[in-house]
């Protein structure tokens, strides 16, 4: 059933079709509508799940760490300052292997005061274990909430769903609702191997000695080495089920780009735009969008550019004294794999600030101009 | 492609009016893409809602600065701001509005049409007289006037969107569709 709804609403249908059992959530702009929808769901019965209201973020996150404990399959959703509330009980879900599914609305971090979009609250998040995956329409959005059930489920690694604050959260898009019953078929009850119950008492995350702890966290690690396979795979049966394939990278015109433009989130899409017209005035570009961003797609990206004689990494993001963290994660995947091919950073859109297709005319023709970049980054639309 | 701004006050239902307008065209298999301006709503402060149409699947997800066609949804608005700005030359201004399009000083660069959407409804007894919710008539007018879709996907969506009074708004849209000219005839 196709309808127009919002990407927080996107996140609500997710969750709901994803048969979540519990929700513990706190409303935060502009992710209010994800839990509005979802308690309305809860009372009128149409969703069979808890819904706990909570405090605080930090107690939603705990609210979900128990439930999933229990054997529940878990969801929740914030933003910005929420998830930064959180962090502590993100170490908590992804260490005690809780797959617990969390939509993320970009958000900026205050102070100044925003609540318009960057990506700075997610990616300070990316080394708490999570998978995050970086969504650029409504539909993927509602598309990616049930295969992240999947993954996570199977890996028991927790994951977040992310959309770009105002551009998706509460923009009206067509969304082709998938039936019920197909959605059960794809994913199946979530049963987990050791779970909390009354009858069978156990204790989780008690002390672990340096004999212990160490072999935790390479076994978190070589899971998630496994997701991106896992990613692909259930990408495919999704799309045998419902026709849209769901993948670690989109790309658009790559095969023969001599310039790829490497994008994430909604941007992602208006990159698109560019690339048409930039090929209509013969200029050979391309935009890989990259979805999955923990864990990092590397083998397909170094694929992906093989050919390419430039490329060129968007960030609406910075970590501060370094570099926009996409362009920083795509050097290291190619380093010792290109050959010396250029990589250009650009920064743009911090705080939502309008990313245009000319956004990416304007980095093209940087890059054109010159061998290699001469700034360690190349800031797009400062006004000083 | 087609994109249009509207243009309205904060309580007089401008984002639901670019909502139904979306969903009307969705029932026709078409494509949409339809937001407010992102900002902290105030009653009575002026609102903007934008909506892209397309056949194909919309991918630019920038805002809209160069609208082919303008909605007002309030005509006091003329006074306080440019409801011109970035429209398309040739592009339409679908305004709210007793006055005739040539007692409204707008450059001949754009196309001028007049609903009298306050008097329709009014007459449908939605919103107060002090107050009127005009913007199912608006709507009405607007997906006539640019031949956006036909009338009973227009009375579906209407009945669907509105809050209250499904049947009134419904005849407010029907109103106002059967008095409008389609431009494009």
């Amino acid at each position: 059933m196709k309808k127009v709804i919002m990407g927080n609403h996107a996140l609500s249908y997710g969750a709901k079709l994803g048969r979540a059992q519990v929700i513990a959530a706190y409303p935060i702009t502009p992710q209010t509508q994800v839990v509005e929808l979802l308690s309305e769901m809860c009372a009128d019965k149409s969703l069979d799940a808890m819904f706990i209201k909570v405090e605080s973020e930090h107690s939603a996150m705990a609210a979900c760490l128990g439930a999933s404990l229990a054997g529940a399959r878990t969801f929740t959703a914030t933003s910005a300052q929420g998830l930064a509330l959180m962090h502590e009980l993100l170490h908590w879900a992804s260490g005690g292997r809780l797959p617990v599914v969390m939509g993320n609305i970009n958000r900026a971090m205050a102070p100044g005061w925003s609540i318009w979009s960057d990506q700075n609250d997610s990616l300070s998040q990316r080394d708490t274990g999570w998978m995050q995956f970086y969504c650029s329409s409504n539909q993927e959005v509602l598309d990616t909430v049930i295969q992240a059930f999947k993954v996570s489920e199977k890996l028991l690694i927790p994951s977040m769903v992310i959309l770009d604050a105002f551009t998706l959260s509460h923009t009206y898009e067509v969304v082709d609702i998938p039936d019920q019953k197909k959605v059960d078929e794809y994913l199946p009850p979530f049963n987990p191997s050791i779970k909390l119950t009354p009858e069978e008492p156990h204790a989780f995350g008690g002390l672990t000695s340096p004999e212990h702890y160490f072999e935790l966290r390479y076994k978190l690690q070589k899971e998630m080495e496994k997701a991106p396979a896992l990613i692909e795979k259930t990408g495919k049966e999704y799309e045998k089920m419902f026709g849209r394939y769901l993948g670690l990278v989109e790309k658009h015109r790559c095969d023969d780009a001599d310039l790829i433009l490497i994008t994430s989130g909604a941007m992602g899409s208006t990159a698109r735009i560019a690339v048409d017209e930039l090929r209509k005035e013969g200029i050979k570009a391309g935009n890989l969008r990259i979805k999955v961003f923990r864990p990092f797609p590397f083998e397909i990206i170094r694929n992906a550019v093989k050919g390419a004689k430039k490329i060129a990494v968007v960030d609406r993001n910075i970590s501060y004294g370094h570099h926009g963290m996409f362009f920083e994660e795509v050097k290291s995947a190619l380093y010792g794999y290109s050959d010396g091919l250029p990589v250009f950073g650009f920064i743009t859109g911090l705080g939502g600030r309008d990313i245009t297709p000319s956004t990416f005319k304007e980095i093209t023709q940087y890059t054109l101009e010159r061998d290699k970049p001469k700034e360690e980054i190349i800031w797009i639309g400062v006004k000083l | 492609m087609i994109e249009i701004r509207f243009h309205g006050r904060g309580g007089q239902g401008t984002v639901v009016a670019s909502k139904i307008l979306a969903d009307t065209i969705a029932k026709e298999g078409n494509y949409v893409q339809a937001y407010p301006e992102f900002g902290v709503e105030r009653r009575g402060a002026p609102v903007y809602a934008f909506i892209r149409i397309d056949d194909k699947p919309i991918y630019d997800k920038s805002k809209i600065y160069k609208p082919d066609h303008v909605v007002v949804v309030d005509p006091s608005l003329i006074e306080a701001i440019d409801v011109t700005e970035g429209l398309k030359e040739g592009g339409c201004i679908i305004i709210n509005s007793e006055k005739k399009p040539e007692d409204l000083k707008f450059s001949n660069k754009f196309k001028v049409i007049t609903v009298n959407a306050t008097e329709i409804s009014v007459k449908h007894k939605l919103g107060t007289l002090a107050a009127p919710i005009v913007n199912t008539a608006i709507v009405g007018a607007v997906v006539k006037i640019l031949n956006l879709a036909k009338i009973g996907s227009l009375l579906e969506a209407v009945r669907e969107g509105v809050p209250t009074k499904p049947e009134d708004n419904a005849a407010a849209a029907r109103e106002a569709y059967e008095s409008s000219e389609n431009i494009n005839k």
